[in-house]
């Protein structure tokens, strides 16, 4: 119907998967803010895992889009 | 109630991206809502991957979220009989079984299923007692989602019900179905990477699985169980009164595996709906077997991390415990909850939440979307407004009914959802009118799909007569403990059930019992009206056999079917 799925799919998850890897990034020195998480610095491992699969997703949506035209 | 959060900039920036991308995705599909067709039915175009994600999407609503984590704390691993023995099975047979007559017979809901299949009556009440119970199921998350915007956000109650039901009102009156399907698959990858971090952490947290079963033990044991009876699934299910489910084998396999899932997977419209939006037979059949795949692992992602929070709560240094309610239980239902409040900082926070909020939303979009289908087709087009010569007047005039229903289901759904809030466990009540309505329906077509003898007169009495036995047995019995008349046992108090969910169990068991025997018999004594010609395409054996040879191998249903039923069937190995 209309719009390929994978696009917004794939855009939401790049544009989050970004936010949080540089959030991440930015509070990676903040011990107090990890310490919920066991010292693990959650943001910037869930954030790269949320960028690859927006990638991966825009392109598996490209490579269809390349077949249909 | 301490459940109170501090959210900050950036998890609000989460969620405002995500629902930016919900309306979005109505808003993008809006200029293709030409007809009712488009809007109600998505066209008939869905790939099998979308509708399978959407599938299992629709019945991963926040309630199912937040509820089967809470029966993992409660019953451990044997929660996940609620999939594997209590979905899997059903959804192949939905798949390779039922399907090809769903779609095939080119009906556009499971009334209209039944309508073509034995008579108007028929359609009518299933029709009608569809609509009602959708409407209150959406009217029910939606207040659940009010309720935890105002704990844990803070939010005002009445604010966060109109809030919620704008967003959905707004993709739903936008992009119809294709809109809430499309939805869906995006709350499930959210699901997944916003509950994910949980599982990992609280696994960690108590030294992986071996860790977790070795602080299990002890608290198990002081509860009277063995020590692995919170981390095996069938191992205990000898009796009854050895497993924290408080249920038989031969209970869980009828009640469950065969009663209550069936009559969910098998007949439920709101999931079928996402079955029968794929583009061909072949995609149809494969959307319950892709949605299978996901959704045997699932458990991993809900139910694990439930069974830490036991370990938690007994642990004093941890600082978890469960909010309260009025009679000082705690209320199993927001573990989930809880668990992010322990292990999640700032952002990764904000998508955990998001996740429940999507689930919310989009369990409530699937409602209404299944409610305008069976409210434009089954009632308004059979009793109030027929279709007319003009075939283009037609198509405009029902899309329009189909978004005027999408304005008054939500409307509806809000005034259920105060409603709601007059009763207690809301999942209980769910599960114990869907288990009223379902398991008779399932009888009622599953022998319309595979006796061609099934008369209309017959079906229509069981469904009605497989209601009241619900109903009869509801009231003559009652689980242990019980103290409000919704639990039942409102007539007299004939026997005890352990729990009340052998109660539910064994309500659908002789639900469906009656409404076999009743059509079975009834089939017999009247005389059937519809020819085999009629029949065709509606029943086993006068449908020509579906032919797949022109699908390569790996693409087949039943290579699929295969792959499913063997993962499950090494799942239930490993965690026997």
């Amino acid at each position: 119907m209309g719009i390929d799925i994978k696009i917004p799919i794939g855009l939401m998850f790049t544009i989050l998967g970004l936010l949080i890897t540089v959030y991440g990034f930015i509070t990676r020195l903040d011990a107090s803010l990890y310490n919920v998480s066991l010292g693990i610095n959650v943001n910037l491992w869930s954030g790269l895992g949320m960028l690859i699969f927006g990638v991966v997703m825009l392109a598996l949506a490209f490579v269809s889009w390349k077949s249909k035209t | 109630m301490n459940s109170g959060f501090v959210l900050s900039w950036i998890d609000y920036s989460v969620m405002i991206i995500y629902f930016a991308f919900v309306l979005g995705i109505g808003w993008a599909l809006k200029r293709y809502m030409k007809d009712a067709n488009a809007f109600l039915e998505a066209g008939r175009s869905m790939p099998a991957w979308v509708a399978g994600l959407a599938f299992i999407s629709t019945n991963l609503g926040a309630l199912e979220v937040m509820g089967m984590t809470g029966s993992g704390l409660k019953y451990g691993m044997l929660t996940t009989h609620f999939y594997w023995v209590g979905a899997i099975p059903a959804m192949v047979f939905l798949a390779m079984f039922m399907m090809p007559f769903y779609y095939g017979s080119k009906a556009r809901s499971v009334p209209e299923y039944l309508k073509l299949r034995y008579d108007e009556k028929t359609r009518g009440l299933n029709a009608i007692l569809f609509a009602v119970m959708t409407i209150l199921a959406s009217g029910i998350s939606m207040y659940a989602l009010a309720i935890l915007m105002e704990k844990v956000l803070g939010w005002n109650f009445h604010l966060s019900l109109i809030l919620s039901a704008a967003i959905v009102l707004v993709y739903t009156y936008l992009g119809g179905l294709s809109s809430a399907i499309y939805n869906e698959v995006l709350q499930f990858f959210i699901i997944v990477v916003g509950l994910l971090p949980i599982v990992l952490l609280s696994l960690k947290d108590v030294g992986g699985w071996h860790g977790l079963q070795q602080s299990l033990a002890p608290i198990v044991s002081a509860k009277g169980f063995a020590p692995d009876a919170w981390t095996t699934t069938w191992k205990y299910t000898g009796s009854a009164k050895a497993n924290p489910l408080g249920v038989e084998w031969y209970g869980i396999f009828a009640g469950l595996g065969f009663v209550l899932s069936f009559g969910y997977w098998c007949t439920n419209f709101l999931i079928v709906q996402r079955a029968m939006s794929a583009k061909s037979t072949t995609a149809a059949r494969n959307t319950p077997l892709i949605g299978a795949i996901p959704k045997m692992f699932i458990p991993f992602l809900i139910i694990v991390p439930g069974i830490v929070a036991l370990v938690l709560m007994n642990s004093p240094e941890k600082h978890f415990s469960l909010p309260l309610n009025e009679a000082g239980q705690p209320i199993y239902d927001y573990t989930i909850i809880m668990l992010l409040k322990q292990y999640l900082p700032a952002g990764v926070l904000g998508l955990g939440i998001t996740a429940l909020l999507a689930s919310f939303m989009s369990g409530m979009a699937g409602n209404v979307s299944a409610f305008n289908t069976v409210w434009t087709y089954d009632i308004y087009q059979s009793y109030i407004r027929p279709t007319t010569k003009d075939k283009a007047i037609d198509d405009k005039h029902y899309l329009f009914v189909g978004r005027m229903a999408t304005i008054f289901g939500v409307l509806v759904s809000i005034a259920a959802a105060y409603l709601a809030s007059m009763f207690g466990n809301i999942m209980d009540f769910l599960q114990t009118i869907f288990s009223m309505v379902n398991a008779p329906l399932f009888a009622v077509i599953f022998l319309g799909m595979f006796w061609k003898r099934g008369t209309g007169h017959a079906a229509f009495t069981g469904l009605l007569a497989g209601f009241f036995v619900a109903l009869l047995h509801h009231g003559l019995t009652f689980p242990e403990g019980a103290n409000t008349l919704v639990k039942g046992g409102w007539i007299a108090h004939l026997h005890a059930y352990p729990v009340e969910m052998a109660q539910n169990f064994w309500t659908a068991i002789f639900a469906c019992s009656a409404s076999t025997l009743i059509t079975v018999v009834l089939s017999l004594l009247t005389t059937q009206k519809k020819s085999d010609a009629e029949l065709k395409g509606l029943v086993y054996s006068l449908t020509p056999k579906l032919n797949e040879e022109s699908v390569p191998w790996y693409k087949r249903s039943s290579t699929l079917a295969i792959i499913v039923l063997t993962l499950v069937t090494i799942l239930t190995i490993l965690f026997w």
